[in-house]
């Protein structure tokens, strides 16, 4: 079984869609461990590292990921996660901006797939498979 | 009639404690200097024959329990993964089963850790890492690194329970003595004492005491010796949670500020009290106890220098009191016996601050937020602030002329604004050391033991 972290990150309280993807998942097979609202990086790594986890999920919809998600792959790298995926999605920056900008500027932070407001978890399950060669 | 020898085998004294059961009463208390490293009887005989002396009558104990923390105690190694998590769920243990943690050590161990282990005269080492299901890598490295070392202390492994035929194989291969436990983290966050817990006292009942010189008092004590430590742990923990027909006082502290180290405990769930409070970071224990080896009245009372600010000590210059002088009086002559008011009125000022500072590492502190939804707190650690009871022990706190003043170092301060520390408790001295005693009788009589602690903590 892979087991996959999510959690919202940074100063952000939204604790519902947080929930949804831990049900849609689980029930999907996977093994969650959910850091919860109010996460730092390092939550998210530490518990990578634990649990052994092929993929981090990070939430944020408060307008500032650009902000928290800032030097996350170098930290999973120092923290010896090489081979872990990271996605992220929600409403990651503030007001409208152009969606396929903002995907560039998360992927050259080191994030493999980028999701734009109102995807929905159940939306991205065949690319987890994918991803993660399996359940 | 029924009586009891409760027995504390100290560092520097062996304790006696006679208990008459159907009275519920401590008939009489005595103490000799510790002779460990001739024969531990001699001390004994010394204290039972003073206790006699005390009773003045023929009296027969029906049982003899002890408990020891002679030789340096119980000297533990925490090996985990990650510091935040693993690797603090294994020192927590270690902590709750009465050790002192020498030594902690995150991710893999590498030869010059692996020396420090071989050279610190370990007792146990406690093995974890990985989650269940997760990492099992490294906690296997580190088995491995263990078994290729000249170290012969007990290994108890409590990591990934993934991992456990392989760590087995290579344990047993290389002829270590080992234990397999419960992971002390199954899952994220989630702490699991119990197990690794117990098993650690089974070795130190097993082997430890052989080690220590304490053997020939198993002549004696039919139950095995636990650690000190230990011992006050269950009583703290049957004091805050009472038995089935003996209520309890609900949240407790207790600090007991020693010659080399000064133990905080604190008994309760420790969940935020405030709504805009989130609880962040690993599990905490109910029953969880925390050393500072840096803050002790004699051996440590350097360490209790170093946390004075500047102004303070200026300010107790200005009040005809040499913080500096004094600390060093006492570290350079662990002998040292307070006599004169001057010895007195720094005694307390030191054991104020250890337990200022002793508390401000215990209890749990807030990081304030402040998100699109206002200022939130992330609560790290116990929420201490509805403590009922905060209870003092230890030499200079018992002796003091001033006990309350010195405990009162414990409460909530404007100048420490985010520590959950207590804010109202009602302070009680134990001045016959009967925790321990009463740790040693609750295995046996819970009941009698709860309510002769509630008798003889005496409120300030």
């Amino acid at each position: 079984m892979k087991t996959i972290v999510i959690g919202v990150i940074g100063a952000d309280v939204h604790a519902v869609g947080n929930k949804i993807i831990e049900y849609t998942l689980t029930k999907a097979g996977y093994n969650v461990v959910n850091v919860g609202v109010l996460s730092s990086q390092e939550d998210f790594i530490d518990a990578a590292i634990e649990t052994s986890a092929s993929l981090i999920i990070v939430s944020s919809l408060y307008g500032h990921g650009e902000l928290d998600c800032r030097g996350m792959r170098d930290k999973c790298l120092e923290a010896g996660l090489d081979d872990i995926l990271l996605y992220v999605g929600g409403n990651i920056v503030v007001g409208k901006q152009d969606f396929s900008e903002v995907e560039k500027r998360f992927k050259e932070m080191g994030f493999d797939r980028v999701y734009p407001p109102g995807i929905k978890i159940e939306d991205v399950l065949d690319t987890i498979e994918k991803d993660l060669g399996g359940i | 009639m029924k009586n009891y020898l409760l027995v504390d085998i100290g560092s520097t004294f062996t304790k006696l404690t006679a208990v008459d059961l159907e009275k519920e009463e401590i008939i009489a208390t005595a103490k000799a200097i510790t002779t460990v490293e001739k024969d531990v009887l001699i001390g004994y005989e010394r204290a039972l024959g003073k206790l006699r002396k005390k009773i003045g009558e023929e009296i027969i104990f029906d049982k003899v329990k002890a408990c020891s923390s002679a030789a340096g105690g119980l000297k533990m190694v925490a090996i985990g993964l990650v510091e935040a998590l693993t690797t603090e769920a294994a020192r927590r243990v270690c902590l709750g089963a009465g050790a002192k943690v020498e030594l902690v050590l995150s991710h893999n161990l590498n030869q010059h850790e692996i020396k420090q282990i071989e050279d610190k005269n370990i007792d146990i080492i406690l093995l974890a890492g990985g989650a269940n299901g997760g990492n099992k890598k490294t906690v296997i490295h580190n088995a491995q690194q263990l078994a290729q070392s000249k170290i012969t202390a007990p290994i108890v492994f409590a990591g990934n329970k993934d991992a456990t035929d392989e760590i087995e194989v290579i344990l047993s291969e290389a002829g270590k003595e080992y234990y397999v436990c419960e992971n002390v983290m199954p899952r994220l966050n989630v702490l699991n004492i119990q197990s690794a817990k117990q098993q650690i006292k089974d070795i130190f009942v097993k082997n430890i005491v052989e080690a220590k010189g304490i053997k020939k008092i198993e002549k004696i004590v039919k139950d095995g010796i636990i650690p000190t430590p230990n011992a006050v742990l269950t009583a703290a923990e049957l004091l805050s949670t009472g038995t089935e027909t003996e209520t309890g006082l609900g949240d407790i502290m207790l600090a007991d500020v020693g010659g080399a180290t000064t133990d905080v405990y604190s008994m309760g769930e420790g969940l935020p009290t405030q709504m805009n409070a989130i609880l962040s970071g690993l599990e905490e224990p109910y029953a969880k106890r925390t050393v500072e080896g840096d803050l002790g009245m004699r051996y440590s009372s350097l360490g209790i220098l170093d946390a004075f600010t500047a102004a303070e000590i200026s300010h107790w210059k200005s009040q005809d009191v040499d913080i500096v002088h004094e600390a060093h009086k006492r570290h350079d002559d662990i002998e040292f016996i307070s006599e004169t008011d001057m010895d007195y009125v720094a005694d307390d000022i030191f054991a104020g601050k250890c337990v200022e500072v002793a508390v401000s590492r215990h209890v749990g502190t807030l990081n304030g937020v402040y998100t699109p939804m206002g200022v939130m707190y992330y609560q790290t650690g116990k929420d201490l602030t509805n403590t009922n009871y905060f209870i003092g022990t230890g030499g200079v706190v018992i002796s003091s002329k001033d006990a309350k003043a010195i405990l009162k170092n414990s409460l909530k301060s404007p100048t420490r604004p985010m520590e959950l520390r207590p804010q109202n408790p009602i302070f009680l001295l134990d001045k016959t050391y009967v925790l321990s005693a009463m740790g040693l009788l609750s295995t046996d009589y819970p009941d009698i033991a709860l309510r002769m602690m509630k008798k003889y903590l005496i409120e300030l």
